[in-house]
């Protein structure tokens, strides 16, 4: 099976024709047969993943495949096949990973590739190591003008910690940029071997694909279980559908599963029947159950995908195992941030929405609070900053809903002198008076960057309270630095600076890594004596005084002066450390007003009546909306990280 | 001039919106409002940078619109307006104030102003004792056209002088000497004119010493009418460029704060009380009447190109049908004098749109135009809704404290400043 001769195309899809004529490694039917679904025997299975950085071209890596073995004809692809939502597709990252099945031959023998799309990005990290625990093996794909990131680094370590094969790719080898030799040996001494051992392909134009899927079959192990013990089968990945309720995806590792049998979710113990039993490939198709080492899909009618948890594991109601198959915890989320309508009316919109996402959404949690600035809306739990984005993209998009958001912030356990502990996860919230201790969570954090760049990227982690973990070289010019983070640190505006001080060429990845104690006071900042919830802040006690000035001159720039002094506090408890003052307005009167005038001056009274509609009383004090979006949208890290981290 | 409000349109005889039937004998025999008649007469030798009023340098501007033809063109509208009001059963009135603005009106001979003005006279004769005002830039007049303007019965004369300090002219592009400006005041006190001065404050460059001494030049000349004003960089002037190329400063609205209040002070401190917002007179039989009927919502009958007009509704009385009525109609003429010359030759009139005023739209102007006046209004004319909040403007030292106690609003120094805040809360 060889390489395409000569086929260069720029289309996003093959030309019919070319697939057509040419003999493609695709099972006739006898061979077929022989993997249907249920029957196959788990030697002729392969699982596997992609593991890739954003833009590295793995979803046109896994279109071309989905093409090569049949799957899908090339005249009803669908660029990005796999990549569902719309605004999946215009980020160009995948948020829900599916897993699609695949037919190929290698020799006489006919194997049932399934492919399970991993999440790309750090905020779901859980996901994608829990879809890799439902394969043996990853496709390890490098776009080779760009060289691995950090976050692919982290996928690849996690990959390794759960003992995966994995064949190392180099993607966009048709670009001219690209420097596959250079990059050949980077990913060699990453994961062992030769670098001649690196396939080199190209999902755009289909090169060495084919020799990819060769390589997984004779490379990736086939999946080994016990087919007579009680059944146990791993949910990764479990997505609401309008019509069908949740789909659950999972592995069955041992025994088998079957339509119309009662299962149970071992970690709620609570039971369902099985009313569907299927794989994808890639649209549903429905089987007569799912055998040790098989890969697809169960449908209960539930309709909350809390009710089929990511990492549970699924048993037979009748035939119970005893163990379950571990590895499951419950999403935590890391960051939180206020969700307001910009319009009060707005609310119970918000909330119905919000309602309506966490149906798909097992890691989005949400309670109502209620803002002296803001009013009524909701304070949210996100994985992190790119799950907060989309989440209030899709709020905005989807239900056409405008938001404002309250600067991200993490969880803090606090511990009060007389024992009482509290966990806080709006700043407003945090306690006064008597302090024993409080914990702040940290992250591991993972930052490749070109050597030139390696004393800037130390620097800003010193500012931000980081401590060197480690460093080694990639390659001659690239660094892998390791550092203990602060989460709060990289919540405020971390990645905006990191990408700006290395001009764009570090990456970056973290992950939990538990919590520290920590010296950090509550920042109020008060409006005329009158303290403004939305912007209080928990920062490092030395941050405190730049914190207060920053917000403090920030806010006087754009509270419009009033017809009396209007001081801007910053005060760490009762202690003032910073302070502005937005003078008095001397004059509001327009000094003629004669027979022609009197007209303009009335509509100019009346325009001025209906702005006061759009003004928020904090105090005696009047702010506009949109000075309130103004000053809690830049600088609060959230929306510019994780828009700039797609790229 | 800043563009035309929007409107809708003015029929072509100029009919007032106003129901006629059985209604003229009624309006007759009430009380009739005062009536003026403003005249706007849109020529000036040179344009000032921060003017933005309808005012042309040409001479020549064709037609009904040269100087020379425009007292003939400015009669007919008076004829049109006599018409007019005369069909609405309003013609029966006395002229209380005549005001002639521009733009210079003295850039006409004052001959034509006199004909003017005998044209008005002719249509609905001059109240005994009635004003006539015209401004003048202190450049365009001589002992000889003042005593002209005064036996054709003009009785009061305000001259732009805007500042005694040269290079604040320079900047506000002010051609006159500003040492003229004593020797104008003499010859119209010796005409027996009544004197008014025009000044402005806040130019950019200008100090709190160029202010100081501008009012004592003022104050020097024994004048007993002083109007001050902001300066506003208006969108479309020359001075608006300047200032967005960077070339002036704007305007600083604290230190025209400060100006503002020396100006009080000064003035007050020489006998000459605040009657308005912007104007100052030795005793009320000095005060502006034209001006003050404009704050005071009476009707007036703007003739020129530009000018605006106002009628109330003729009646409150139940006459009948007149519930359909609009609280007032105020209209304006269109911009330009050749435009203007030509409809009024043709028959038509002149305005270029109008709007008829509900009366929450009145009730909006009558307290955003009163509270300007230092007679005030009535706590009793103000939406009931409203009231409660002098209390707390006069805790805030906006509201004279003894004027609320009986039953008026009444703006402090402070709260002049801050007026148009004031209007805001007193309006629901």
């Amino acid at each position: 099976m060889g390489q395409w001769p000569g086929l260069v195309t720029t289309d996003d899809t093959l030309p019919a024709t070319l697939t057509e004529r040419i003999a493609l490694p695709i099972p006739g039917p006898a061979l077929s047969a022989r993997i249907e679904p249920n029957v196959t025997a788990p030697e002729l299975i392969r699982n596997f993943c992609i593991i890739a950085h954003i833009d590295h071209g793995k979803s046109t890596l896994a279109d071309r495949m989905l093409q090569l073995t049949g799957v899908v004809e090339p005249r009803a692809m669908r660029a990005q096949y796999l990549d569902r939502m719309d605004i999946e597709r215009e980020r160009g990252i995948t948020i829900k990973s599916q897993a699609v099945r695949m037919p190929w031959q290698l020799g006489d023998q006919a194997h049932a590739l399934n492919m399970i799309d991993t999440p790309g990005h750090v905020d779901f990290t859980y996901e994608v190591s829990r879809s890799l625990a439902a394969c043996e093996g990853a496709v390890l794909l490098v776009d080779a003008a760009q060289g691995i990131e950090a976050q692919t680094l982290a996928n690849l370590y996690l990959a390794m910690e759960n003992d995966l094969e994995i064949i190392p790719v180099l993607n966009k080898i048709d670009l001219p940029a690209a420097q596959p030799e250079k990059y050949a040996e980077e990913l060699a001494n990453l994961v062992g071997g030769d670098p001649d051992d690196v396939l080199k392909v190209s999902g755009k134009t289909g090169a060495g694909v084919e020799a990819l899927l060769d390589r997984i079959v004779e490379r990736i192990p086939a999946p080994v279980g016990d087919a007579d013990a009680p059944a146990r089968a791993m949910i990764f990945d479990s997505v609401y559908d309008t019509y069908r309720g949740v789909v659950t995806y999972v592995r069955v590792i041992d025994g088998s599963l079957s339509p119309r049998e009662r299962i149970v979710m071992m970690s709620t113990r609570a039971t369902h029947e099985l009313l569907e039993i299927g794989v994808i490939s890639p649209d549903p198709i429905v089987t007569k159950g799912l055998g040790v080492g098989e890969v697809g899909y169960l449908i209960t009618g539930v309709k909350d995908v809390r009710q089929s948890k990511v990492g549970d594991t699924v048993t037979n109601a009748g035939k119970p195992a005893t163990e379950s198959l571990g590895g499951y915890s419950e999403p935590k989320p890391m960051v939180f941030s206020g969700l307001y309508p910009v319009d009060g009316s707005d609310y119970p919109a918000l909330r119905d929405a919000l309602d309506k996402l966490k149906l798909n959404d097992a890691a989005l949690n949400y309670e109502p609070e209620t803002s002296v600035a803001l009013g009524f809306g909701f304070r949210v739990g996100f994985l992190g900053l790119l799950h907060l984005e989309i989440v209030r993209e899709r709020l905005e998009r989807e239900f056409d809903l405008d938001l404002i958001s309250t600067a991200p912030n993490v969880v803090y356990d606090v511990t009060l002198d007389d024992g009482t502990e509290v966990k806080v996860t709006n700043p407003s919230e945090f306690p006064g008076g008597k302090i024993k201790e409080v914990r702040e969570p940290v992250v591991r954090a993972t930052i490749l960057a070109p050597s030139e760049f390696v004393g800037t990227v130390m620097g800003l982690c010193n500012d931000r309270r980081g401590q060197m973990d480690g460093m080694d070289y990639l390659s001659e010019d690239r660094v892998e630095l390791r550092f203990t983070l602060p989460l709060a640190e990289i919540v405020f505006d971390f990645f905006d600076q990191l990408k700006s001080r290395t001009r764009g060429y570090a990456s970056l990845d973290y992950e939990p890594q538990g919590d520290q104690a920590a010296d950090l006071v509550k920042v109020d900042i008060l409006l005329q004596g009158d303290q403004v919830d939305a912007f209080s802040a928990i920062v490092h006690r030395e941050k405190a005084y730049d914190y207060g000035v920053m917000m403090t001159a920030k806010l006087k720039e754009i509270i419009p002066r009033q017809q009396f002094e209007v001081p801007i506090q910053a005060a760490v408890g009762a202690r003032v450390i910073a302070r502005e003052t937005v003078r008095a307005m001397r004059k509001d009167v327009l000094a003629k007003c004669y027979g022609g005038d009197i007209s303009r001056k009335r509509k100019l009274l009346e325009k001025q009546k209906e702005g006061k509609k759009r003004m928020k009383n904090i105090g005696s004090v009047e702010v506009p909306k949109d000075a309130f979006i103004a000053a809690l949208s830049s600088d609060s890290g959230g929306g510019k990280d994780a828009k700039d981290k797609k790229k | 001039m800043p563009a035309l409000p929007e409107g809708t349109a003015v029929p072509d005889d100029g009919t007032l919106p106003f129901a006629r039937v059985g209604s003229v004998a009624l309006r007759q025999a009430q009380e009739p409002r005062p009536f003026g008649v403003y005249v706007h007469v849109p020529f000036c030798s040179v344009r000032c940078g921060y003017c933005d009023f309808n005012t042309y340098t040409a001479s020549e501007l064709g037609g009904g619109a040269n100087q020379a033809a425009y007292a003939t063109t400015a009669l007919r509208e008076v004829d049109l307006a006599a018409r007019v009001l005369d069909d609405a059963g309003l013609g029966s009135r006395p002229v209380s104030t005549v005001f002639f603005g521009g733009g210079t009106p003295t850039m006409l001979p004052a001959a034509d102003l006199a004909r003017i003005l005998r044209g008005v006279d002719d249509a609905w004769g001059l109240a005994p004792g009635g004003e006539v005002t015209t401004e003048a830039n202190p450049d365009s007049v001589t002992p000889e056209s003042l005593r002209v303007l005064a036996d054709a019965g003009f009785t009061r004369v305000s001259f732009g002088m805007q500042s005694a300090v040269p290079h604040v002219l320079a900047t506000l592009e002010r051609t006159h000497d500003p040492r003229r400006v004593p020797d104008a005041v003499a010859w119209a006190r010796d005409a027996g004119l009544d004197v008014s001065l025009d000044l402005i404050y806040g130019t950019p460059g200008e100090s709190l010493d160029d202010w100081r001494a501008s009012l004592e030049a003022v104050l020097a000349t024994g004048v007993d009418h002083v109007s001050a004003y902001a300066l506003v960089v208006e969108p479309g002037t020359k001075m608006h460029a300047q200032v967005r190329r960077g070339e002036l400063a704007l305007p600083d609205e604290d230190d025209q704060a400060a100006k503002y209040e020396l100006a009080d002070e000064l003035l007050t401190e020489a006998g000459l009380g605040w009657y308005e917002v912007s104007n100052w007179a030795r005793g009320p039989e000095h005060a502006c009447r034209h001006n003050l009927a404009y704050w005071r919502g009476d009707d007036w009958w703007g003739i020129g190109p530009g000018a605006h007009s106002y009628v109330a509704a003729p009646s409150a009385e139940p006459v009948e049908a007149a519930h359909a009525d609009p609280a007032g109609v105020r209209w304006w003429n269109v911009k330009h004098p050749r435009r203007y010359a030509t409809l009024l030759e043709s028959g038509s009139s002149p305005g270029a749109g109008r709007e008829l005023l509900t009366p929450a739209e009145a009730q909006l102007e009558r307290v955003l135009l009163g509270v300007r006046v230092r007679e005030g209004l009535e706590v009793d004319a103000l939406d009931r809704s409203r009231r409660a909040a002098v209390a707390g403007l006069v805790a805030r030292g906006l509201l004279d404290g003894v004027a609320a106690v009986r039953g008026r609003v009444v703006l402090t120094r402070q709260g002049r400043l801050l007026a148009d805040a004031v209007v805001r809360e007193l309006t629901p």
